[in-house]
């Protein structure tokens, strides 16, 4: 959970844009001396996020420390903070929740995804900084984004076939550009999907890794739809609440995606027109199905001309990296089957000593083997609880970043594409020049004299439509789509290195917080171990 | 005469899994005064159908039959091993060579430990009888303990195996007859009933144990991939990811290693007790109902003698028929007590012996994993 309860939206590059009015230059921005964050256009102001847990000492509120952490544990542990503003939505001054970690690991796994109790600190200043490429790739941006979103409480909407589930989305911000500082809607699962459809749209063109939703299931939600309550609909819904929330933050640490109307739209607006493009076995979704289907062929004809070779490096890496991923994932899923196996020859297995300790006829062996029985009840709930850690924390970090590396190669595909239009653009204009010198040979000076007068009025592009001739017309395509090209290079080259850093973030914290709950396992293990050994011992 | 048998056994050299030979270091400490053994150490290599020869002459010596027969050690089963070891060479391609290796070698120590556990159990067979104040007099027992040439005892072949098989079908069918005589002896009635139900419940404890062990090993073994996988994604390259991963692979390996040590522990503790226990309450229910049908065959010898008697016919001949069942049925009970009582003492102290075992080593592996989960995160903490 709280896959990106760390969210560094990466160093803008001002490039083509220069923005005005950017905050003020940072003070107390000296993150034991890291360097700092760049906002791109509004005033962001951004707060850091708290401090780590097991660093004892916490500052005042002032001075921000970086990485906020598994602190979001701690929310987790009851759905009911999401109703609790104060604690949840506190601002400044918050110190940071360092809840028992016991107690927040035992319940991390456990439904509820409280939102962060991270607190927005007051608003610092950031500082803007001139980027270049190279300084992208060495700075170390370790602010977080002022916004936190979470998502609670699914609740089945209607009856029958038509009923569906709706969650509550929960937003905190400071960004001036929202109505409020928290607000609340309600949303259902096709309103995610429209959201990403809108913003692979727009977005991609430019070459933006989009962030992916969870997939739709037709088998999970008709159970769920018919009503049963069993503890599969319950972990089905409990599986896409989480990956929702994952998705949602994911969007919103993204520092241009944020931006765009429709997240915001999306986070506010209380009545969301549906999105009907969403559902499976609908038209769009065909379409959707054949566009895929022809972009894949086309990128099997394209070869590009690569002339940085970063690119091609970079796309062999996250090709060769899925594919681990995916045998990781396998893997993981393997261990979360065999572990629920173990629940439940576990619990099998405690009711049958039970029963031979029952027919036991010496007292106090009868009594020890109950006493079994006993420890071996509470180390099926140890392997439940487990197996749900295999499942929540481990297996969906890999899917999510199995389908995010896909989105990632889906943004190569992109700057292939510009390429693409660029040099189709190159041979149309070729092809243009090519008919006017046989024009020019043919020797018809008229159109020759014509066509002339036509180039080099043409060179005010801003003004008389008559001008422009068609070679014109041509002319500045390509260079706008060299420019286009290069600049989406640069926006995939950045959006690259921001995925990594987050994705090395994101297993690092997840990661981690799955050891926690190993540690967790093995000392409750021991308790149980270390109660049982002096009835084992008093049999006589 | 105070006899101390030290028994060591000491595997013999097998090359394939299909052998089934034990050797066995007899040893008899100093104080040994029968007459019979001829040195004081010496040792044979006997297989496993040799344990089983010697196991049904227990059972088929009417002299015995007041005695709960110790079990016969179960026959070795290196089946699953040999399958794994199969798939394993099957799939030799698909897999990289660290990868191979890796797992090969924890096929080896499998079948290793299965080979240890089985001739443990024999040795524990062989420990038994000795420890049997009757039958260890045994002449068959010494006749397996010194002849050091081959006993020639072949497995039985298809007819004699499906005598036995018939005459476990009319021996289970009498077992119900006879089970329905109610004894007048309050102490076997009470033993009949708790052993009927113990037995059942003995034997359920012991399948769902076997499960879940294996369940256990299961999950054990994924994180045995899943440590290799993350070492592939660590090797990739040399970011501070990567290293990451280097590192959570190492501590998934060692925890691993515990694992499986816990489910082997769990086995050999919990498991084998369970089976070992399946087998003696069988022994023992053996033993009541041999001890019935020497009362039936009383009660039918003393109708036959009054019959004979009102017919004034083949009276000797009767009399001397009702005089053995009755000598036979009060030997068998008599001994039949002690033996279950002694079977009780056994069982409470074998389950205090391993549950008490079982706890600590479970505690043990607990704490292991315990301190490579703290000191790896401490590591991983330490270096974000």
């Amino acid at each position: 959970m709280a896959a990106s309860s760390d969210r560094n939206p990466p160093p803008f590059p001002a490039a083509e844009d220069p923005e005005p009015g950017l905050v003020d230059p940072a003070d107390g921005d000296s993150d034991e001396g890291e360097d700092i964050f760049v906002s791109k256009t509004n005033p962001v102001s951004v707060s850091r996020g708290v401090s780590q847990p097991d660093r004892g000492a916490e500052d005042p509120p002032d001075l921000f420390s970086e990485e906020e952490e598994a602190s979001s544990t701690t929310a987790k542990s009851n759905g009911v903070h999401s109703d609790d503003d104060s604690d949840l939505f506190a601002e400044a001054h918050m110190e940071l929740n360092t809840d028992k970690p016991g107690s927040s690991a035992k319940k991390e796994l456990s439904a509820s995804s409280g939102p962060r109790s991270t607190s927005t600190s007051t608003q610092s200043p950031a500082a803007m900084q001139p980027t270049s490429l190279e300084q992208l790739e060495e700075e170390e941006a370790k602010d977080s984004f002022d916004v936190d979103v979470a998502i609670t409480n699914p609740e089945k909407v209607g009856d029958g076939m038509n009923a569906y589930v709706a969650y509550k989305v929960s937003t905190r911000t400071s960004l001036t550009m929202f109505r409020s500082k928290t607000f609340s809607v309600r949303r259902r699962f096709s309103d995610f999907l429209g959201l990403y459809e809108k913003l692979s749209v727009k977005q991609s063109l430019h070459g933006c890794i989009i962030p992916l939703p969870p997939e739709k299931s037709v088998v999970g939600m008709t159970k769920v739809k018919v009503g049963m309550d069993d503890p599969s609909s319950v972990e089905f819904v409990e599986r896409r609440r989480a990956a929702l929330e994952r998705y949602l933050q994911r969007v919103v640490c993204h520092p241009s995606l944020l931006q765009d109307a429709d997240v915001r739209e999306f986070l506010e607006r209380d009545d969301l027109p549906r999105a009907l493009n969403t559902q499976a076995l609908s038209g769009a979704g065909f379409l959707k199905m054949i566009n895929k289907a022809s972009d894949a062929v086309n990128k099997m004809t394209i070869k590009m001309n690569e002339s940085d070779t970063w690119f091609e490096d970079k796309f062999q890496e996250v090709e060769a990296e899925e594919q681990q991923l995916r045998k990781l994932h396998a893997v993981v899923d393997s261990l979360v089957n065999h572990r629920k196996d173990l629940c439940g020859n576990t619990a099998v297995f405690a009711k049958s000593m039970a029963m031979l300790g029952n027919s036991e006829d010496n007292t106090a062996l009868s009594r020890a083997l109950s006493q079994l029985a006993e420890v071996e009840d509470k180390m099926e709930q140890l392997h439940q609880e487990q197996a749900a850690s295999d499942f929540f924390i481990f297996a969906e970090l890999l899917s999510d970043y199995i389908r995010l590396l896909g989105a990632v190669r889906g943004c190569f595909d992109q700057r292939m594409r510009a390429w693409q239009r660029w040099q189709e653009a190159q041979s149309t204009l070729q092809k243009k020049r090519e008919a006017e010198a046989k024009l020019l040979w043919a020797n018809k000076p008229e159109k020759l004299q014509q066509a002339k007068e036509d180039i080099t009025e043409s060179s005010n592009r801003s003004g008389s439509t008559a001008s422009i001739t068609v070679i014109c017309l041509w002319e500045s395509r390509v260079t706008q789509y060299e420019r286009d090209f290069d600049r989406i290079g640069m926006t995939v080259r950045k959006e690259v290195l921001r995925f990594e850093k987050e994705k090395a973030k994101d297993f690092k914290s997840q990661i981690m917080k799955y050891l926690e709950a190993m540690l967790q396992s093995q000392q409750r293990l021991i308790k149980f171990w270390e109660a049982f050994l002096p009835e084992a011992k008093a049999i006589a | 005469m105070m006899e101390k048998y030290n028994r060591r056994v000491k595997a013999a050299d097998v090359t394939t899994p299909q052998s089934s030979q034990y050797g066995f270091l007899t040893g008899l400490s100093p104080q040994s005064t029968l007459p019979n053994f001829k040195q004081n150490e010496f040792s044979v290599v006997r297989q496993h159908e040799e344990f089983i020869w010697l196991h049904d002459s227990f059972v088929e010596n009417e002299e015995y039959a007041g005695y709960i027969i110790p079990p016969a050690p179960p026959r070795p089963d290196f089946d699953a091993s040999r399958e794994k070891l199969q798939k394993l060479g099957e799939g030799e391609g698909s897999m990289t060579k660290e990868e191979f290796t890796k797992m090969k070698q924890e096929l080896e120590a499998e079948y290793l430990a299965i080979f240890k556990k089985t001739v443990a159990m024999h040795e524990v067979f062989l420990c038994r009888v000795a420890a049997h104040p009757v039958l260890r007099k045994d002449l068959n027992f010494h006749v397996f303990l010194e002849y050091n040439q081959d006993l020639s005892v072949r497995g039985k072949n298809k007819k004699e195996k499906l005598e036995d098989f018939f005459k476990n079908v009319v021996k289970s069918a009498d077992g119900v007859l006879v089970a329905g005589v109610k004894d007048v002896d309050d102490f076997f009635e009470h033993e009949k009933t708790f052993l009927l139900e113990y037995h059942n419940r003995v034997k359920d404890a012991s399948a769902k144990s076997d499960r879940m062990i294996r369940s256990h090993k299961n999950a054990a073994d994924d994180i045995n991939r899943i440590a290799s996988s993350l070492y592939t994604l660590g090797t990739q390259d040399s970011t501070d990811l990567c290293k990451f991963f280097l590192k959570v692979s190492e501590l998934f390996e060692k925890t691993r290693k515990i694992e499986a040590r816990v489910a082997a522990d769990e086995d050999l503790k919990l498991a084998d007790l369970l089976k070992y226990y399946l087998r003696e309450s069988q022994a023992a229910k053996d033993l009541l109902y041999r001890r019935s049908r020497a009362l039936v065959d009383y009660e039918n010898a003393n109708k036959a003698l009054d019959k004979a008697r009102a017919k004034n016919r083949d009276v000797l001949q009767a009399e001397t028929s009702q005089q053995l069942c009755c000598h036979k049925f009060e030997k068998i009970s008599e001994s039949a007590k002690q033996e279950l009582i002694d079977f009780k003492t056994r069982r409470v102290a074998a389950f205090r012996k391993n549950l008490v075992e079982l706890a600590e080593l479970e505690l043990k592996h607990a704490k292991g994993n315990l301190q490579l989960l703290q000191s790896c995160l401490g590591v991983l903490k330490g270096n974000t």
